[in-house]
């Protein structure tokens, strides 16, 4: 069916008709040039104009998805064998040889290239055009700003993200990055979660390279140092299974629960042994457990972390960081999540023997502790929102530099080129390089690596590369400035000067704090003899005089601040009126003197 | 092509001249192999495969079939760089020893050579 509807209009409605015609051109208006105007006229010379004579453009960025991407080869080494020839028959091969061998073509060409051939055998021994003249002049250090770049990114390739627990570098130059992934928080992890960890290839982000199948997920991670393929990793039941990454996916053994921890095996290290099996275990139930992968089924030694030094499983305290150094086989510490260090000797007869001292070192966990690689007598503690430089011989008292935070710090190692430098991360996605002979209070370089927390950070033996862990399972890997990872010069000498230096301060300090105590000993023995009561009631009640210190620590400290505002006032009006200012500032020195006194 | 051998004695025996000729190919290539540093000397042909070989098979055909494109390659880009330009030879500098590749139209001679041995 076809809709018509027809619109009318009257003609006169449209207006008048045009009616074009030619006539003659006609003048309305002449107008004479006007001389006098001419006056008026001011050239402008030059004549200042903007132009544009290139298209226009704006620019525009957008960010595309992730694409994945898989290399696959092909490497094609036998054929080109004419037709009637098969290569797998030796006589055919033998006979097809001969007969190209005695090909004219051959002779002639094989003698002539066979010349050329000689005389650039024969250059290369003559000179080695790759020899270094200069091998032994020192190379000049420059100075430059340290930094960082990142190199690659590796993302936890599961839907359910999980943390980065830890990570461990493949020990045979920087190719490989073994990363344990697990959900750390309490009763939190999703029923369909992925239990795997990965081992990827560094230049390779988009797949990992081999896939770990644990029957829980992994919490920590370790190569062994002797044989890059196995693998030791400490599971969140509390197991702990190792892999042949020769041998597949599956865990080639692992330890029976009964015998395994209770808690999750926070982390694993391999001991220094003739035959590189030998490993040692720590977890949150205070047990370190010793293993031989040989035999897993039971452990070869059991100690609990019992710092009242009964080696009573209920005064366990969990152990969160665990340090051996390869050169000192017999000793090793961990750090706890009640915020001590222990220090143990392995081979000692009874397990009271075995924990050597204890350390209160931080008011929260201790996340991390290492030995510094070059003085193993000093070492990095990290936990709560500080990283703490102790050295200590293991009897002296731990004397620090310290620095809050204000967010917690997660992990922290040495750099194992420079003594001097070291590297925290924190929770809020920072990774932190510090060189306390440039700075202590501030890191030397802060990066935000991501928005999240970051868990986890190793750096590779060469000190150029560190990896680091975060959160929601995204491993960072960032190279370092040359300035970073080669030793300045004399920072050994000067190292020790300041570890010499801290260590006398300490002492003193001590043996003043004793001489006071001696002295308050002497006035209250006096006091007994004058006011037995008096006495006796202060020590009753510690409690009172904790808060009274408290108190009196307050008061000094807002004191303390009101001077400096009178003081900031003082200047400001001194600087107003610039007048007698070098007497000002004396004074100022004064009572800065007098705080520090106080 | 006349050689030296040719001006001296004259024309001779074609068979003949092609059994003493080879020989005088197997004594260069001794030549080759006795110089310092040469670990081992291929000859291959222009379909690639190894006529003649110092060392084992394996390490052989790998050599002749990576080699082989590899030369092929190196010349397709000297002449798509100029056309009036031809490959003449290869050194390919490792850090173990040092891969020369002399090519040809019909035969390709690979020698390989630790440098630092002979210096």
């Amino acid at each position: 069916m076809e809709i018509v509807y027809v619109y009318t209009k009257k003609r006169s409605e449209f207006g008048r008709q045009c009616n074009f015609a030619d006539r003659p051109a006609e003048l309305h208006v002449d107008i004479l040039p006007d001389e006098s105007l001419l006056q008026n006229f001011v050239e402008k010379n030059p004549v200042d104009r903007g132009i544009q004579c290139v298209q226009e453009m704006s620019e525009h960025e957008v960010n595309t998805e992730r694409f994945e991407t898989d290399t696959r080869g092909i490497n094609h080494v036998e054929g080109g064998w004419p037709k009637d020839v098969n290569p797998q028959e030796v006589e055919q091969v033998l006979r097809f040889r001969k007969k190209v061998e005695k090909d004219e073509m051959y002779i002639t060409t094989i003698q002539q290239l066979g010349s050329v051939m000689e005389h650039c055998i024969r250059q290369n021994n003559a000179i080695d055009i790759y020899q270094d003249y200069f091998a032994d002049l020192e190379i000049e250090e420059t100075e430059e700003t340290p930094s960082a770049k990142t190199i690659n990114v590796f993302r936890d390739p599961n839907e359910i993200k999980r943390t980065a627990t830890h990570l461990s570098w493949y020990p045979d130059g920087a190719k490989k990055l073994a990363v344990a992934y697990s959900n750390l928080e309490f009763q939190r992890s999703p029923a369909d979660i992925s239990l795997d960890s990965y081992i990827w290839d560094i230049e390779n982000p988009n797949k990992p390279e081999f896939t770990l199948k644990p029957v829980s997920p992994l919490v920590c991670l370790e190569y062994n140092p002797k044989d890059v393929h196995v693998l030791i990793g400490g599971c969140y039941n509390g197991q702990v299974a190792f892999w042949d990454t020769r041998k597949g996916s599956q865990a080639v053994e692992m330890s029976p629960v009964e015998h395994s921890h209770h808690d999750p095996v926070y982390k694993t290290i391999w001991l220094q042994s003739k035959t590189g099996t030998e490993c040692f275990s720590a977890s949150t139930d205070g047990q370190v457990l010793w293993w031989d992968i040989r035999k897993l089924g039971e452990p070869t030694e059991k100690l609990y972390m019992d710092p009242t030094k009964k080696g009573k499983v209920e005064n366990a305290q969990g152990v969160l960081a665990l340090e051996y150094e390869p050169t000192i086989p017999t000793k090793f510490m961990v750090g706890t999540e009640q915020g001590t260090i222990i220090s143990c000797n392995r081979k000692a007869k009874t397990p009271a023997e075995k924990i050597v001292a204890v350390y209160k070192e931080h008011i929260g966990p201790v996340y991390s502790l290492q030995r510094n690689p070059f003085f193993p007598k000093n070492f990095l503690t990290v936990g709560d929102w500080t990283a703490r430089v102790s050295f200590t011989s293991f009897v002296a008292k731990f004397g620090s530099f310290f620095s809050y935070h204000m967010s917690y710090m997660t992990d922290g190692c040495w750099s194992p080129v420079r003594p001097s430098v070291f590297f925290t991360t924190k929770m809020d996605g920072t990774l932190d390089v510090w060189d306390y002979l440039f700075k202590q209070n501030d890191p030397t370089l802060s990066l935000q690596v991501c928005d999240e927390a970051l868990h986890s950070l190793r750096v590779q033996d060469q000190g150029r590369l560190i990896a680091t862990g975060s959160h929601t399972g995204t491993t960072t890997l960032l190279e370092l400035s040359d300035s970073l990872c080669t030793m300045q010069r004399n920072e050994k000498v000067l190292v020790t000067a300041m570890f010499d230096r801290e260590t006398k301060r300490e002492k003193i300090l001590e043996s003043r704090q004793r001489e006071l105590r001696l002295k308050r000993a002497g006035q209250s023995a006096q006091g007994d003899q004058d006011d037995e009561e008096g006495g006796s009631a202060n020590d009753e009640d510690p409690v009172a005089r904790a808060e009274e210190d408290f108190f009196a620590m307050i008061n000094a400290d807002r004191k303390k601040r009101e001077q400096q505002k009178a003081k900031q006032v003082a200047e400001d009006e001194s600087n107003s009126e610039k007048k007698d200012e070098n007497g000002g500032e004396k004074q100022d020195e004064e009572k800065d003197e007098t705080i520090q006194e106080e | 092509m006349v050689t030296g051998w040719e001006k001296v004695m004259g024309p001779i025996d074609l068979s003949k001249k092609s059994n003493l000729l080879s020989n005088e190919v197997e004594e260069s290539l001794k030549r080759i192999q006795q110089m310092k540093g040469v670990i081992g000397i291929i000859v291959i042909n222009a379909e690639g495969i190894p006529v003649k070989t110092t060392l084992d098979n394996s390490t052989t055909v790998q050599y002749a079939g990576l080699i082989h494109s590899l030369t092929a390659k190196s010349r397709s880009t000297v002449r798509d760089l100029d056309p009036q330009n031809d490959l003449t030879f290869l050194r390919i500098r490792s850090k173990k020893h040092e891969i020369m590749v002399a090519p040809e139209k019909e035969f390709l001679l690979i020698v390989v050579q630790n440098p630092s041995d002979g210096s």
